[in-house]
């Protein structure tokens, strides 16, 4: 059953807290009145259709935006603080794929806050060999970017992001260009990531929702938490932007523009 | 070829020559696999044609103040630092007018320079030189120069290699680690620039795009390791300059000409062979 979680769960196990937030670009609004917390240990799945607010939600979260009203606190402090606790995986497709570097040289990236002048530590490097091992991939590590699978690449991401030492693994899109044969592999990763700590996850890959969340968030302009599974009426409505559309329709017709009404 | 051993024992404008082919390769090696890597090699070209404007105003403030110290080369530097600084703010603020005006500073550096060179009292500047390149006018203060502005830009690379590289592979994650991913893209920019001022020496304005960017190109199709590739380029770049002078010295023709073909046809060639996989 879908249900609106406007009020925060406040206390101390609580990761991400956000409340009443707006954002716009420009003149667009994007965000409006979004309210959401994420307890410690929590698997939330981000979903809802393109163009929704989904990737501004996470550039928020990142501390790579900054919202026009509202709160926002990871670990009790704003985005741009908590950064050093936050592990970001971006999309592995991003990346130019004949960069020439290895597989340890981009986990090491995850210390690049505790680099010193003449390269990484031993500490440093012993932290990315087990952040690799966690993803198993210690035996890649000095394999060349170039030369891994799409989905050993979004592997070294996480493993990069863990590197970082998180309580807050945020990941986006991260079965999106994955070959099937490889994805069930890098789905077992995520699993076991998951019982150590917490996770926010943009995705559209909804097998993906109900093997690994704990519940749901539905970003599309405003935000809807929904328990799982999802019954196929939400997903319908969901990806259909019927919520959208019908808050715009009656945001119309309070202001006396009818032509989206269906009465006379 | 024994006419060039005879020449590099009798003359020391040769051995100039070769000591700054031989030094600015390392600078070159370096450099070049990051332009490529990072695939700033428009960048790289507006930067190298708009340091004509240094120059131009360095030739024209030299004669009509007499300011003896004031060289191409020194006029070089700031011109090359500036348009470096304002690309790098282009690149950052205006990324959806990028090319335009990267194209504009391109354009515009390269006239102010003519325009002064225009204006310059005294006799008419070798503008060839400076456009195309000529490895034979090297002067003891341009080996001295060029050895500073190496160990320079080779210090820097040293001492923020890891920086360098997270910026080139992925800026957000680098600026997410609390490492300020735009200084160290301007700092990249400005380590181009000065490379490029050692290049106007060795190719000139317009071919020395060709002299940075081909032995790293060529590298990278057989190395998947950075270092590998600076390597690689380092010895490529060797090749070209030392080999470029032996035979262009006899032919009588600009050492940046042979230069430039021998590393297009060196580049072109490995194209018929496959990419190196791990």
């Amino acid at each position: 059953m879908p249900s609106d979680s406007k009020e925060p769960l406040l206390g101390p196990e609580t990761i991400v807290e956000c409340s009443d937030l707006f954002f716009r670009y420009g003149k667009t609004l994007v965000l409006e009145n979004v309210s959401f917390s994420v307890a410690k240990g929590e698997s939330l799945c981000v979903i809802g259709p393109n163009g929704g607010g989904k990737s501004t939600l996470l550039k928020l979260l990142l501390g790579l935006e900054e919202a026009e009203r509202g709160s926002l606190k990871i670990l009790g402090k704003s985005p741009e603080k908590a950064r050093s606790k936050i592990g970001y995986v971006p999309q592995a497709m991003r990346f130019d794929p004949l960069f020439p570097i290895t597989t340890l040289d981009i986990v090491l990236m995850g210390r690049l806050d505790r680099l010193r002048i003449g390269g990484f530590s031993k500490q440093c490097k012993a932290v990315a060999l087990g952040a690799l091992a966690e993803v198993e991939m210690a035996d890649s590590a000095k394999r060349a970017f170039a030369d891994l699978s799409g989905g050993q690449r979004q592997r070294v991401m996480i493993a990069r992001a863990l590197a970082c030492e998180p309580e807050l693994l945020l990941l986006d899109e991260p079965t999106a260009n994955i070959d099937l044969s490889i994805e069930e592999q890098f789905i077992e990763t995520l699993e076991k990531l998951r019982e150590k700590m917490t996770i926010m996850m943009v995705t559209h890959d909804l097998d993906l929702v109900s093997l690994l969340g704990d519940s749901v968030l539905c970003v599309n302009r405003r935000v809807h938490r929904h328990s799982l599974p999802l019954s196929g009426d939400t997903i319908r409505e969901i990806y259909s932007g019927g919520r959208r559309i019908e808050h715009d329709k009656r945001a119309r017709h309070n202001h006396g523009d009818h032509s989206g009404c269906d009465h006379e | 070829m024994s006419d060039f051993f005879d020449a590099v024992q009798n003359f020391s404008i040769i051995r100039y020559a070769l000591l700054v082919g031989i030094i600015s390769s390392f600078t070159f090696g370096v450099v070049g696999t990051f332009i490529v890597t990072r695939r700033i090699s428009y960048i790289a070209a507006a930067i190298s044609h708009s340091i004509l404007g240094g120059i131009g105003a360095s030739i024209y403030f030299n004669r009509v103040y007499e300011l003896e110290w004031l060289t191409p080369m020194l006029g070089a530097i700031p011109a090359a630092l500036i348009s470096a600084g304002l690309i790098g703010w282009v690149t950052l603020r205006f990324k959806e007018r990028e090319d335009t005006i990267i194209a504009a500073i391109w354009t515009c550096g390269m006239t102010i320079g003519l325009l002064f060179i225009h204006h310059a009292p005294g006799p008419g500047v070798n503008l060839e030189s400076f456009i195309f390149g000529d490895i034979l006018l090297t002067s003891q203060s341009d080996v001295i120069a060029t050895v500073v502005l190496a160990v320079v830009v080779l210090a820097l690379v040293g001492l923020f290699y890891h920086k360098l590289v997270a910026v080139c592979f992925d800026e957000e994650f680098t600026s997410l680690r609390g490492v300020s991913a735009k200084l160290y893209y301007f700092l990249l920019l400005g380590i181009v620039g000065i490379c490029m001022v050692l290049l106007v020496r060795v190719a000139g304005i317009v071919l020395s795009i060709a002299l940075i960017v081909l032995p790293a190109a060529t590298a990278s199709r057989f190395a998947n390791r950075l270092w590998s590739i600076m390597i690689i380029s380092i010895i490529l770049s060797i090749i070209y300059n030392v080999g470029g002078l032996a035979i262009s010295f006899p032919m009588e023709v600009p050492t940046g000409y042979v230069v430039v073909i021998a590393a297009s046809v060196v580049y072109a060639l490995s194209f018929c062979f496959k990419r190196r996989k791990n």
